[in-house]
């Protein structure tokens, strides 16, 4: 079991409020992804329901018990840390086993969960070598190792995946969503990188400078934004955002359209302007185009290989039944 | 990258700082030996001839050669006890945020910066004393007798006072090492179950491990060799003569530099032994 329920919490450094009060359910099993630019209290959220800062007020329950005012070692959370924390003085064996020797298991059954946990993790071979002499992704996989042992209720991810280089980071990526298929312990994971969080997650937390901005499952954010902050955040490349007379005709304050939703043509478009940069990718060809009157550039993405150059003038027509409309607030208009 | 020609260059550059070094060691060096295999009294007929290993066998049969000895063991561990105990827990508390802790810092680094023979002067006459001194009024304010600290206890005396001297640098260091360490090894620690002594058993330790070892051997090099604050308190009196102030006695208290040359060579030979040993570990500690 592991539903986590926030009511009321919220987080103040000094005269900074970090976190302004937030409610927030996080059902037993879910894996949910807490998105959102740098500084936008993620990590903050995180460590609060860690236990490792303190809640300036409000209530955390996991499982229905509050454990406001219990010590992080007693909540039953385990937690990555982004630097994966190793402890550099012991072995891989002893990284693992150090959460159950502080929980004073016996030696028997330590070795049986190592032993598990090393197999499930590929880190077998290395169980006696210090973290200095492992890869960045095998001591991403210790530090996983290390938290799964303690059997929690509950893992907490800060984000586990920035210091991985591109290529890593998809194999670990889908390394942690067969862990959670497999263990069903609700997992919390705290990332900026919304393709993390889109991949991921069975619920995304888009946060804002502490604010909740939406919750929801990731098409959902996808499909149907709640305001334009999200609709801009979720997605890649980023959702074209127009303002002015273009809006008009929808009426609304801005209408955004995502660079997949905008067909491009020889002539005939609703809209045309010039190429700027052609980014030809073989699978997708995204064209940043100026010149439009719609503002600044705009982001258009096209399946396969299109021969537009640095140049050329391209016809643009969005898919009417994609087209995002959003008040002068920001929020979503149906 | 480096070219015959930039080799021979950098050779040649080094050399002045080589030669001087060189001579600044042997020459003295070969001094003391040559006068340890001779009868050299300057007051007493001056050069009297070769002795062969006299003077050798008469430094390490004396009635004074183990106590100083033992005198020095007792110093040197001690204020190494001292420091580094004390040191360790000093860092920690000056790693914790607090108001003013620029200035503290800089207060606990200060009497690193007093002269030996200063601070020792300032014990003695201002601390220890047993008719005007601090602790003197403490016990009398007790209704106690006042401690004849340096006669009483001498050797813990001195020990006091150099541990007060050493104590700012092993902290100097030992805080620096803290504050190397990576917070978020403390936060995993905490989340793993482990309680504050624990952590500090577990992580905070051995990540200090070669910062100490790094505080013990400089701090040996220099307290084998301590003489100011045993010249200006006790006079190598109380059983405070360690083997450099026995040296000093030999040469300039009986005028016999044949002896203390040969203590010389002791004291040499002994601290390269000690040198050899505690490279050995620093060695294997700065490994890892």
């Amino acid at each position: 079991m592991g539903q986590i329920i926030l009511e009321k919490v919220s987080k103040t450094f000094g005269d900074v409020e970090v976190i302004p009060p937030l409610d927030l359910t996080i059902q037993d099993g879910e894996f949910t992804v807490f998105v959102g630019p740098s500084g936008c209290g993620k990590s903050t959220l995180l460590r609060l329901i860690a236990g490792l800062e303190d809640m300036t007020s409000g209530t955390l329950k996991i499982d229905g018990v509050d454990a406001t005012h219990v010590p992080p070692a007693k909540r039953g959370l385990a937690m990555v840390f982004q630097s994966y924390a190793l402890y550099p003085h012991m072995s891989v064996r002893k990284n693992i086993a150090f959460p159950m020797r502080m929980a004073g298991v016996d030696k028997a059954e330590q070795d049986r969960r190592i032993e598990q946990a090393a197999a499930a993790l590929n880190l077998t071979d290395y169980l006696e070598r210090r973290p200095g002499q492992l890869s960045g992704g095998q001591r991403q996989r210790v530090a996983i190792g290390r938290a799964i042992v303690r059997e929690p209720e509950a893992f907490l991810f800060d984000e586990p995946l920035s210091n991985l280089d591109a290529a890593l980071r998809v194999g670990m990526r889908l390394e942690i969503s067969e862990l959670h298929k497999r263990l069903e312990t609700t997992m919390i994971y705290v990332t900026h990188d919304q393709v993390e969080a889109m991949t991921m997650a069975d619920k995304i937390v888009v946060l804002r400078a502490g604010f909740i901005e939406q919750v929801g499952s990731p098409l959902e954010l996808y499909h149907k934004p709640r305001n334009s902050f999200v609709a801009g955040f979720i997605g890649s490349p980023k959702m074209n955002l127009i303002e002015g007379p273009e809006a008009a005709k929808h009426d609304a304050h801005s209408i955004g359209i995502r660079p997949e939703h905008i067909d491009v043509t020889d002539s005939d478009g609703l809209w045309q302007g010039k190429v700027a940069v052609a980014e030809h990718l073989g699978s997708d060809t995204f064209f940043h185009v100026h010149g439009t009157g719609l503002g600044e550039t705009l982001t258009v993405r096209a399946t396969g290989e299109l021969g537009y150059k640095h140049g050329d003038t391209i016809h643009l027509t969005p898919r009417a039944d994609q087209i995002h409309r959003f008040d002068a607030s920001g929020l979503r208009m149906e | 990258m480096a070219t015959q020609h930039s080799r021979s260059a950098a050779r040649l550059m080094m050399a002045p700082a080589v030669i001087l070094l060189l001579g600044w060691m042997l020459v003295p060096l070969t001094m003391t030996l040559f006068f340890s295999f001779k009868k050299y009294l300057p007051m007493r007929g001056g050069d009297l001839g070769w002795v062969g290993f006299d003077n050798y066998i008469r430094f390490v049969t004396s009635s004074a050669f183990w106590p100083s000895v033992t005198a020095t063991l007792v110093i040197v561990l001690g204020v190494l006890f001292i420091t580094v105990v004390f040191g360790v827990l000093l860092a920690i508390l000056l790693d914790q945020p607090m108001w003013g802790q620029g200035i503290v810092r800089i207060l606990v680094i200060a009497p690193f910066f007093v002269m030996p023979t200063v601070s020792a002067l300032v014990w003695k006459n201002m601390f220890m004393d047993p008719v005007n001194g601090l602790f003197a009024h403490l016990w009398q304010a007790f209704g106690l007798t006042p401690v004849e600290w340096l006669s009483q206890a001498s050797l813990g005396s001195i020990v006091m006072i150099v541990s007060w001297q050493w104590l700012p640098f092993a902290t100097l260091i030992l805080l620096t090492a803290i504050q190397s360490l990576d917070s978020e090894q403390l936060e995993a620690a905490e989340m793993d179950g482990a309680p504050a002594l624990s952590r500090f058993g577990y992580i905070t330790l051995p990540h200090l491990s070669r910062a100490i070892t790094i505080v013990v051997l400089i701090q040996t090099i220099f307290l084998l060799s301590i003489f100011a604050e045993i010249f200006v308190t006790t006079q190598g009196s109380f059983g405070t003569c360690t083997l450099t102030y026995l040296i000093y006695q030999r040469v300039l208290e009986s005028q016999n530099i044949g002896l203390g040359s040969a203590g010389g060579i002791y004291a040499v030979i002994l601290a390269n032994i000690m040198a050899v040993f505690l490279m050995r570990i620093v060695g294997k500690n700065l490994d890892a």
